[in-house]
């Protein structure tokens, strides 16, 4: 599947570019149209960088009438539209194409509403997502999941992926913390989905909004869950001498009916590089590190750590290090909040991001390092050990053209087996164009039809983010049928 | 009625459906049988029952998952994961009192009716807890979605889609859910006295407190006081330490006391089968707001017609009864549904009739949605099923087979 290929742009309107910008810039002001190429190149690739092509034009509404205007606008000339909050994509998902018109949410972040009584706020969807937590924290609440990105990354991003984080084992995803959202269609009608009350009637469509990586529609507002904070929160650090062992360590864990809010695990080659990127203390000579934190009050943090601790000592741990002290628990965290950043001073990398059924784990960590030896490529593993969700860093050298090829099959393989185990693709990062072409290995030709003809009622002539998600020979047909560019 | 078909396999019901699909017969889809009581009336040529689809087909304690047929007993998993300390998280709901239905309900209509009990404001809905689903298309497709992890984002959520469609968009054939461990106690704190405002507020201040209430009722003064119901879980030796620190947030609401544990069990049961209006003449709502205007719904609606109610999440969702009598006086279910909608003007929520005395005169069970998201909503509809052959009607009144 190497070089992931996208397709050629529209000659139509790649010939009459300055038109295009000149009704672009007629109908809806120089004020939020981005047309110089350089300021476009801004814009030209999110998180998976090794992919770039930059857009045609780059439009930053300032309000949900705007993007109204704006998708219309696209929708009657026939422009592909790529929705984009802050570009943190780790799979091409706010990738442009050269015939493209980027609308990006960044201007939109402000907080319209907090209802402490009902549990929520709602925000404009260009805010951060840590922005939303530090909203509310004052009070004490949170918005609970919790990306590794979410300095950057924007509530409108963590929808179009339904993202997760470290605190999803306790919390839930994006969408089990979504209640509503206020969504412009492709043809400039504004819908609104949700709101703070639950579970609204008829069909969920706010579930499959979330999650559909920009190509239902531009998510301009969004309703979330708040919850307030525990009283308190403490880590504890497990060493194993194998995955094996710890991966059994965690089943464990869960099955003794302690719920942690977070269990992290990271490999021989991740916690090497990130005690010396981030000198949290961590021991180099063990093969699996676990972090495992606990909520509560001080008497059920003390209770669970010593459940955890009394399953641990079965494992026959190397370490174990139990937080005394708010600087020991965040030296504990530190470390693996690093992790992306270390693996980035050492080498090039790709982020897989697959889930597999967690009594899987050591047979899936053990193929990796085979398959490792077989491509002559290094990975290293962090991930959310709880549920399953893995996230292999394959290192590799972009200088080396090869390389990155090697890569790429590699990260496939990788992904292959975790769904021939049970898993899937993606567990939090989305399909975009890195897994695009692997759909077929999880889906067949049916199932994939019934999402298509989700995207059939959403955006009928198929300009959203359109060659995304989906194998572009299969979706070949619908993209060429119904996007006909009209001259500007 | 005579004519039902009891598929054997997945792929039995896919050769029924698509033979129907081709001579535009009708199907009713049964699981149990219990539930066919919600949603709008649906009467078509033949019902199909998924009872023969039974069993558990895999559950991984230490992945908190379980798989099983969507025919599959909703007790038989309900035990099975007992044995293991665990459940499912949504609390499901058994309305054969309320509906006045026999049988034996199934997880595959407990999806399909996606419905959740009191846990569900703090331990999520029945469609957040489905992961997976495998089901069968109005043209005879098998499909499948989701799958048996719990962090999963491949391809669209059409399993979301299919939680809460009372099988109108696809049969279910079977069903993946995320479980969680059971707590090793509970306990239940009762605040004794307060009306529904002062109720509302020592509910608030309940669920925005770190101690994470897993059930937040409301019970109105009948023959007995009203009552705040407040449900805590957590480990044996600690849970005294959450039960002593709510009850001393909400001391200035009323008398504070605790249930013993059969109480505290019947109450949470009454709660989530609604059993203070079961076998009782009249008509059943579920009305979901925002617990922060829960308050100003129930005074307008109160004010406007005789009725009794109690709210369960929070505030977040209030069952409303209507008696014969005020069903007479104020135009049937179909005139109270109204007054309880006109209530929501201006707030935002949903009115659904559960359960109506004088079930034919109601146009729509359902709230209807505004147009932007009705016609999404039919879209969908349409491109699972072309024919409109699957449970004709049940969400929307108006999508009875013409002819
Ligand atoms: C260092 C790093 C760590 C990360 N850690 C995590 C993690 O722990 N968990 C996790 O889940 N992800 C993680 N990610 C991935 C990424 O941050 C998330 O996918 C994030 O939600 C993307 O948000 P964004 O605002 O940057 O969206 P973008 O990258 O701009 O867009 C993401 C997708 O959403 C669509 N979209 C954007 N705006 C809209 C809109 N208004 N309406 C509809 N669709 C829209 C886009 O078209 C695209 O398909 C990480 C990324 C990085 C770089």
């Amino acid at each position: 599947m190497s070089d992931i290929s996208m397709p050629i742009p529209n000659v139509h309107i790649m010939n009459e570019r300055s038109q295009i910008i000149d009704r672009l810039l007629s109908e809806l002001g120089e004020e939020i149209v981005i047309h110089d190429e350089a300021e476009t190149i801004a814009y030209e690739c999110d998180g998976l960088a090794a992919y770039r092509c930059p857009p045609l034009a780059v439009v930053l509404p300032r309000s949900t009438e705007e993007v109204s205007r704006t998708l219309k606008l696209c929708s009657e000339l026939g422009l592909p539209v790529i929705p984009r909050g802050s570009g943190t994509s780790l799979s091409g998902g706010a990738l442009p194409t050269a015939d493209s018109i980027v609308i990006g949410v960044s201007r939109l972040n402000e907080v319209l509403d907090i209802d402490y009584d009902s549990r929520t706020i709602t925000v404009q969807s260009g805010i951060t997502n840590l922005g939303v937590s530090g909203e509310v924290s004052g009070n004490d609440f949170f918005y609970a999941p919790d990306p590794s990105s979410q300095l950057a990354c924007a509530i409108a991003g963590n929808i179009g992926m339904n993202s997760g984080g470290a605190h999803c084992l306790k919390y839930g995803v994006t969408t089990n913390n979504l209640l509503g959202v206020k969504m412009v269609l492709m043809n400039g009608d504004i819908i609104e989905i949700g709101g703070g009350h639950l579970d609204p009637a008829g069909y969920d469509l706010l579930g499959v909004i979330c999650g559909s990586e920009g190509q239902f529609g531009m998510v301009t507002e969004a309703t979330l869950k708040i919850l307030r904070k525990p009283e308190g929160a403490r880590p504890i650090l497990l060493g194993f001498d194998s995955s094996e062992v710890a991966g059994a360590c965690v089943s464990d864990i869960i099955r003794a009916g302690v719920l942690p809010v977070a269990m992290e695990f990271m490999d021989g080659p991740a916690i090497i590089a990130c005690e010396r990127f981030a000198k949290a203390g961590y021991p180099t000579d063990v093969d699996a590190l676990l972090i495992v934190e606990v909520e509560g009050s001080p008497g059920e943090i003390d209770e669970q750590l010593t459940k955890i601790k009394e399953i641990c000592q079965r494992h026959d741990p190397a370490v174990m290090r139990e937080s005394e002290s708010a600087a020991q628990s965040d030296a504990i965290w530190k470390g693996r909040k690093a992790a992306f950043g270390a693996m980035g001073q050492i080498a090039d990398y790709m982020c897989m991001d697959g889930t597999i059924p967690t009594s899987q784990l050591p047979f899936v960590l053990g193929r990796m390092q085979e398959m490792a030896k077989h491509y002559g490529l290094e990975v290293a593993n962090v991930f959310h050990a709880g549920d399953g969700n893995l996230h292999p860093l394959i290192l590799y050298n972009a200088n080396i053209p090869s390389d990155l090829e090697k890569c790429e099959a590699f990260g496939a393989d990788i992904l292959k087996l975790c769904v021939e185990v049970g898993g899937c693709l993606t567990g939090e990062h989305g399909v975009g164009i890195e897994k695009r072409d692997l759909m077929v290995y999880q889906f067949n030709e049916i199932d994939m039809e019934m999402q298509l003809r989700v995207k059939d009622v959403f955006d009928p002539q198929w300009l959203l983010n359109p060659a995304k998600v989906f194998p572009i020979d299969i979706t070949h047909a619908r993209r060429n049928n119904n996007h006909q560019y009209k001259a500007a | 009625m005579s004519n039902i078909q009891y598929p054997n396999s997945e792929e039995e019901i896919a050769e029924i459906v698509g033979k129907a699909n081709a001579d535009a017969t009708t199907i009713e889809i049964v699981g149990g049988g219990t539930r066919l009581g919600l949603g709008n009336p649906v009467n078509a040529d033949m019902q199909l029952s998924t009872s023969k689809l039974s069993g558990i087909t895999l559950y991984e304690p230490g992945a908190l998952t379980i798989v099983a047929k969507a025919g599959t007993p909703l007790v038989e998993i309900e035990k099975a994961l007992a044995k293991e300390g665990q459940h499912l998280p949504f609390e499901p709901a058994d309305y054969r009192p309320l509906m006045g239905s026999k049988g034996e309900p199934t997880i595959g209509g407990v999806v399909a009716c996606g419905i959740s009990g009191p846990k569900r404001f703090q331990g999520g809905a029945c469609r957040d807890c489905l992961i997976g689903v495998r089901f069968i298309n109005g043209t005879g497709d098998i499909v499948k979605n989701g799958g048996r992890v719990m962090k999963n984002v491949t391809g669209y959520d059409l399993v979301k889609l299919l939680a809460g469609s009372f099988g109108t968009l696809g049969i279910l054939s079977e069903v993946s859910f995320k479980v969680l461990p059971l707590a090793e106690k509970t306990t239940t704190i009762v605040v004794e006295g307060p009306a529904h405002s002062e109720a509302i507020a020592a509910l608030s201040k309940a669920a925005t407190s770190p101690f994470d209430p897993t059930g937040l009722a409301y019970l109105p003064a009948d023959d007995k006081a009203a009552r705040v119901l407040i449900r805590l879980e957590g480990f044996s030796n600690q849970l005294e330490y959450r039960a002593e620190r709510v009850s001393e947030l909400l001391q200035s609401f009323g008398t504070i006391s605790r249930l013993d544990d059969k109480q505290h069990l019947d109450i949470w049961q009454q709660v989530r089968e609604c059993s203070k209006f079961a076998g009782r003449a009249g008509s059943v709502w579920r009305v979901s707001v925002k617990p922060g205007d829960a308050d100003g719904f129930l005074n307008r609606i109160l004010n406007e017609a005789e009725l009794e109610y109690f709210l369960d999440w929070a505030g977040g969702l209030i069952w409303v009864f209507a008696c014969d009598e005020t069903l007479g006086a104020n135009g049937g279910s179909a005139g109270v549904t109204t007054i309880l909608r006109n209530g929501l003007s201006g707030i935002g929520g949903h009115v659904t009739l559960v359960r109506a005395s004088d079930k034919d005169d109601v146009a729509n069970s359902f709230q209807p949605e505004a147009p932007g998201v009705a016609a999404l909503s039919a879209a969908i509809k349409q491109q699972f099923d072309p024919a409109n052959i699957l449970n004709p009607g049940r969400m929307n009144a108006s999508q009875v087979k013409a002819g």
